[in-house]
């Protein structure tokens, strides 16, 4: 029997580093040179294959600028079952806005949030500030995954998603607090607005 | 902040991020600040740090409360009517894709000193102790007459015609009690004084409509509540705001609207910096609410006030038969005033508190100089409170619409029980501030399906 789980995943990381570059990499294996900072990112999915019986639909939250002045609202947080923070492997200091978006994930997420560190840029290795020793030590002791990625090649980005994949707790997703709204509409006296209002619509009767 | 924008945006509460949001999706450039650290301004959910900084700030959060994060408590206590203008709002825009609903268990209302429940089902309105046997018959055939009416057979108006009748002359065609006037105006149509009543019927007979549309809809009660408190609402139409393009920026003190020489808006000044914009639009208290204005000019005006008493128990509302949520109306004849008395319940069940918490805001327009009195008979109501936090709220309205100087500033929100007044509000700033009525387009039938697939 196959199953599908679904999750929440949350992107952070300084602005420019390429986390819009990297979603749209994974989903649409698309990349744009010139891509202006996150306008309509919209509401992305993208599902990953594990076995023949597994597949895992992770639900994307792009920052849509927010973090650019610490704006982003707790509800971005809300309910993550992972997060990537991304730094870009050409500037040192992205590397410390990540640490300093692992701690705020620390203190807002639920504390078992999957966080992946990801380096990004590795097409423009030869002006690498970042050393993979240096941003593997740091995620070591964070205990957190950590990979490099190329958006704009698409080196290593299937490769991290599907890692967060493997290490997402599989076992009860439905009873999970952190298992995704849309995947179970209707359950635990929720209410689907959406559904509904088609329905009351179109008959206009009052039913007094 | 150098850049230039089409419209400012000041404070974060819903009426401001739901414009915010479609003046986004409308294409226009938008910065939106709160001097705040959160989002909601006066509509926020706060946890009990951001509580107690507001309401204590020289005490420590009691550790008995459990977890901080566990708290999302509502300034302003309001429900969304299921089938009513915030859902219809709340859908075309998507914002439904960041939120999770639940139900407000049950509507109950209060008559000759006890409180009963006001009825979803016609099995219930048989049972409901609040009207007697009589009484249930000429009730039964008023809703019959409302649920029959047809604008254009005549036959079905009953020589009524609800644009020049009053709602008086209504319930005297159907001999209904003083009582159930009181339930059905207030608990259902949902006035919160009786000036309804010898207006003509239409807005009433919409009202009511509105209700028993909404309370079929899903079931228990008329009502549909937000997972993680109110303060999500305005969350979402900020990140729908975000994602089509508007820069947010919370925490940032607003030192000075700046006019030209004509009065008319310039930008804002913040610390040294200065950003500029074609128009501003804010809640009244970045125009000088509650204190001198700066530069001489009233641009808001206090209306009256509201009283809201925070209460958390740890029981469920007595007579409620354990309803994890609920609201309960006290109309205004039921204990001598001229403005109900609100209280509106939620729980763990909504994410809103740690589990065993009950949080019940009570709530009415002051009418008196001493309002913690006036709030009396709702707290009486509560049992046992084991926390208390009161407010008493002036309500500021502009003194002018905007369209002279730029400057678009918003009401503060009133005392209704719901959201349509808010969404009037935005209806109103959105024609003011674009000169043009806000129309929500019908959507494509493949938009409607659900979101998330």
């Amino acid at each position: 029997m196959s199953k599908q789980f679904q999750f929440k995943l949350v992107l952070l990381g300084e602005s420019a580093v390429g986390k819009s570059s990297l979603v749209l990499r994974f989903v649409r294996d698309q990349f744009d040179d010139y891509r202006e900072s996150t306008i309509g990112a919209a509401f992305l999915t993208q599902t990953v294959t594990l076995d023949d019986s597994t597949t895992v639909k992770f639900e994307i939250w792009d920052t849509a600028g927010q973090e650019r002045y610490k704006s982003l609202a707790p509800m971005y947080y809300r309910n993550a079952n992972c997060a990537v923070v991304v730094y870009d492997i050409t500037q040192s200091t992205s590397l410390d806005k990540a640490r300093s978006w692992v701690r705020e994930l620390q203190r807002q997420a639920d504390p078992s949030i999957v966080i992946a560190l990801c380096g990004n840029k590795t097409d423009l290795n030869a002006r690498r500030q970042v050393s993979q020793e240096e941003a593997k030590k740091y995620a070591d002791e964070e205990g957190l995954m950590w990979g490099e990625t190329s958006a704009k090649s698409g080196e290593g980005v299937s490769d991290i998603f599907t890692a967060i994949a493997k290490k997402l707790p599989l076992s009860t997703p439905q009873s999970r607090p952190g298992a995704s709204r849309a995947s179970a509409p209707g359950t635990q006296g929720g209410v689907d607005l959406n559904r509904r209002l088609g329905a009351t619509e179109q008959s206009d009767a009052c039913n007094c | 902040m150098d850049e230039k924008y089409d419209v400012i945006v000041l404070g974060t509460g819903l009426t401001e991020c739901i414009l915010s949001g479609l003046l986004s999706v409308d294409g226009k450039k938008v910065l939106h600040m709160d001097r705040n650290d959160y989002y909601g301004g006066d509509s926020a959910s706060l946890n009990l740090t951001q509580l107690y900084r507001k309401f204590r700030p020289n005490e420590e959060v009691p550790t008995k409360l459990g977890k901080d994060r566990d708290y999302n408590i509502d300034l302003i206590p309001k429900f969304i009517i299921a089938s009513g203008e915030l859902t219809k709002m709340l859908v075309h825009t998507e914002v439904t894709r960041y939120l999770e609903f639940k139900q407000i268990a049950g509507s109950f209302v209060y008559r000759d000193g006890r409180i009963s429940k006001v009825p979803s089902t016609e099995m219930e309105a048989v049972k409901s102790p609040l009207m007697g046997l009589f009484e249930k018959r000429r009730a039964k055939k008023f809703f019959e007459f409302l649920q029959n009416w047809k604008e254009d057979d005549p036959a079905t108006h009953q020589g009524l015609d609800l644009d020049v009748d009053s709602m008086k002359t209504v319930y005297e065609k159907f001999g209904l009690e003083p009582g159930t006037q009181d339930f059905i105006g207030h608990a259902m149509a949902l006035y919160l004084d009786d000036d309804y009543i010898t207006k003509p019927a239409r807005p009433s007979y919409d009202r009511i409509v509105l209700y028993t549309s909404s309370m079929t809809r899903y079931g228990k009660s008329p009502y549909i509540y937000p997972l993680y408190g109110l303060g999500e609402l305005p969350q979402s139409f900020a990140r729908l705001s975000a994602i089509y393009g508007g820069t947010y920026m919370l925490d940032k003190p607003i030192d000075e609207i700046i006019t030209d020489d004509n009065g008319k808006f310039v930008g804002v000044r913040s610390g040294n910096e200065t950003v500029r914009a074609d128009k501003v639009i804010g809640d009244p208290s970045y125009f000088g609410a509650g204190k001198d204005s700066d530069s001489g000019k009233v641009r808001v005006i206090e209306e009256g006030k509201v009283i809201r008493a925070i209460c958390f128990l740890n029981h469920t509302i007595p007579g409620t038969d354990d309803s994890d949520s609920c609201q309960i109306i006290i109309p205004q004849n039921q204990v001598g005033r001229r403005n109900d008395i609100y209280i509106a319940m939620v729980s763990s069940t909504h994410n809103v508190c740690a589990k065993d918490v009950y949080v019940a805001i009570v709530s009415t327009i002051v009418e008196t100089k001493n309002p913690e009195a006036e709030i009396e008979p709702g707290l009486k109501l509560l049992g046992p409170v084991f926390d208390k936090f009161v407010s008493v709220s002036p309500l500021y309205i502009p003194t002018s619409t905007g369209e002279a100087d730029n400057i678009f500033i918003t009401r503060s929100y009133d005392a209704t029980s719901h959201f349509e007044t808010v969404v009037d509000e935005v209806n109103n700033v959105w024609k003011r501030v674009t000169g043009h009525e806000l129309e929500l387009k019908p959507r494509k039938e493949e938009d409607q399906a659900r979101i998330g697939e």
